[in-house]
């Protein structure tokens, strides 16, 4: 503790050692050193020079903010779940069946699933949505009831996505198994369905979990086939109050919801992946 | 384990003139073969010399390209073959085990049984449970694949195979992936399969067993029989030049 007991080693040998230059080590703690010392004065400057009421006012205003719930819980996030739900779902079913006809041994519905796929993974996704939310209603006369619109508009796009994953964890799974399962008798549909399948999803579950977060902001493109109050999603709500309020504090709010949402999502993702890294 | 004499008795497998080719490289050159009820037929040759292949084409993972393929008297070469059926009949145990990871033992000792021999889930258990205990495993029964070592799961394979009660078995280089140490308890339960009489055709690299248990070792290579015969006769005094420079290669 004394200083007589800490100082010798250093001072053995005064300037016999000395280095000319600096060591690779004590290079990188001064880097970082700067580093952080411009991070600090970019945050004073900040906090010096930003308008810090007029950001409050309009970023941030309390009041305003208060209003929006329930509803932007009960209504605008309730619908982008819900939108998102019914969207993977059809997404995953449709999609296993065009990943199932990408391997067929039948060349027509290799092409026919190709063709689709291709076709909707090219095309930007709000073509889609307005054609099935506009362009169908206004050539054919018929509106489908809105969740069937929903439903079609963004699954249609998700399901050559998720068809293009489930295909790639179909054919992860090791050739011996399909042998292993005809050759004690099972059919080849028996074999996909108890053998295939099953390993094939367990092996995409971290793909599948990012898909479903970027299908929760892809719900966000729903606006263009028009809403009503009760079937507005985060972002129309938020935007709809933007433009009323002249504030951007909705924008904000719903921002919140949504990382509220997706940011446990992209969790799960990294915990699954983990999990699947070790049961190798 | 031959049965003795009786000349009517159709063979369990008869292979005629099979031809196997991948696209431009001929692997069968017209193959003849057969394995007699209750016998145990190795096969042993060089790598690469089409053992795989005869033996996949024996319960049609492999599409034979001509020839004919007779099982206990029944030709499955035939378009209209149920081949379903006929590979529910025959057991096969693969070099690489291929045991269902996302299936507990029990479940993959009874799920071709449930599906495919459509047993109640109560007899399904039973005969999964007396086969692992055939090959000393029944305290394995919960366990999963990835939990086992190489020749644990090796003897569940033989029994996942066993339980649909095949009237015929085929390994191909049951051993092959094994660790040395693992390598004996797989080929005694090999062996105690063919004391109780099981017909059994056995791709090996282990020539003490095709030795010891083998009814006849048929050497081939380069998709044809070069000489067949008892093992005393082909191991141990092989009459042809190809035979003895594999011979003295593997030992
Ligand atoms: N599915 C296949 N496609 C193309 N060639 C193959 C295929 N399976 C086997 N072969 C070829 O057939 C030959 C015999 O293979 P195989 O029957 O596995 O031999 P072995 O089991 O005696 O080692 C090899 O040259 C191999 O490369
Ligand atoms: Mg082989």
């Amino acid at each position: 503790m004394s200083a007589s007991t800490a100082k010798p080693a250093s001072t053995a040998k005064p300037g016999a050692r000395r280095p000319r230059r600096l060591t690779k080590r004590q290079q990188q703690r001064l880097v970082r050193g700067v580093l952080y010392v411009v991070f600090v004065a970019g945050l004073v400057g900040l906090v010096l020079l930003a308008d810090w009421e007029t950001t409050r006012r309009n970023f941030f205003n309390v009041e305003l903010a208060r209003t929006m719930f329930p509803e932007v819980l009960t209504i605008a996030a309730r619908n982008t779940i819900l939108y998102t739900f019914l969207a993977f779902s059809f997404g995953l079913t449709f999609g296993l069946l065009l990943a199932l006809m990408r391997l067929s041994s039948i060349a027509p519905y290799r092409w026919l699933a190709t063709i689709y796929i291709e076709t909707f993974r090219g095309l930007p996704a709000l073509l889609t949505i307005f054609l099935v939310g506009i362009g169908i209603p206004i050539a054919f006369g018929t509106r489908w009831p809105t969740l069937v619109t929903i439903t079609l508009g963004l699954g249609i796009v998700a399901a050559a996505y998720m068809a293009e994953t489930i295909r790639a964890g179909i054919e992860g799974v090791p050739k011996g198994q399909m042998e292993a399962a005809r050759s004690l008798g099972m059919s080849y549909t028996r074999a996909m369905i108890s053998i295939i399948i099953p390993q094939g999803f367990r092996i995409i579950i971290p793909p599948l979990t990012n898909e479903l977060g970027l299908l929760i902001k892809d719900t966000s493109l729903l606006f263009v086939i028009g809403t009503t109050p009760a079937t507005k999603e985060l972002l129309k709500f938020g935007r709809d109050l933007l433009n009323i309020n002249a504030n951007a504090t909705p924008l904000i709010v719903v921002g919140v919801v949504y990382l509220m949402i997706t940011v446990p999502l992209t969790q799960l993702v990294r915990v699954l992946e983990r999990r699947n890294a070790r049961s190798r | 384990m031959t049965t003795d004499g009786s000349q009517t008795q159709v063979p369990a497998i008869e292979v005629r003139d099979l031809r196997k080719s991948f696209g431009e490289l001929e692997v069968l050159k017209g193959f003849d073969f057969h394995v007699n009820e209750g016998e145990v037929v190795c096969v042993i040759g060089p790598s690469g010399s089409g053992k795989s292949t005869l033996l996949r084409c024996v319960n049609r993972l492999e599409e034979p390209t001509s020839g004919q393929i007779l099982i206990e008297g029944e030709d499955i070469t035939d378009v209209d073959a149920d081949v379903d059926a006929l590979r529910s009949r025959i057991g096969m145990v693969f070099q690489s085990f291929n045991l269902f990871p996302h299936l507990s033992v029990l479940r993959n000792l009874t799920i071709a049984q449930r599906r495919v021999r459509r047993r109640s889930k109560a007899e399904a258990h039973e005969v999964a449970r007396s086969n692992l205990e055939r090959v000393g495993l029944l305290d394995k029964i919960d366990a999963y694949p990835s939990h086992l070592s190489g020749g644990q799961q090796q003897r569940v394979a033989i029994a996942r195979a066993l339980s649909m009660d095949p009237d015929m078995m085929l390994f191909d280089e049951p051993t092959s992936a094994l660790d040395p140490e693992l390598v004996g308890e797989v080929l005694a339960v090999m062996r105690d399969l063919a004391t109780e009489g099981m017909t059994m055709m056995v791709v090996t690299h282990e020539m003490g067993f095709a030795q010891e248990v083998g009814d006849r070792v048929v050497f081939m290579d380069d998709g044809a029989v070069v000489e067949e015969g008892p093992p005393e006769q082909v191991l141990g005094d092989p009459q042809h030049e190809r035979t003895r420079r594999f011979l003295k290669m593997v030992r």
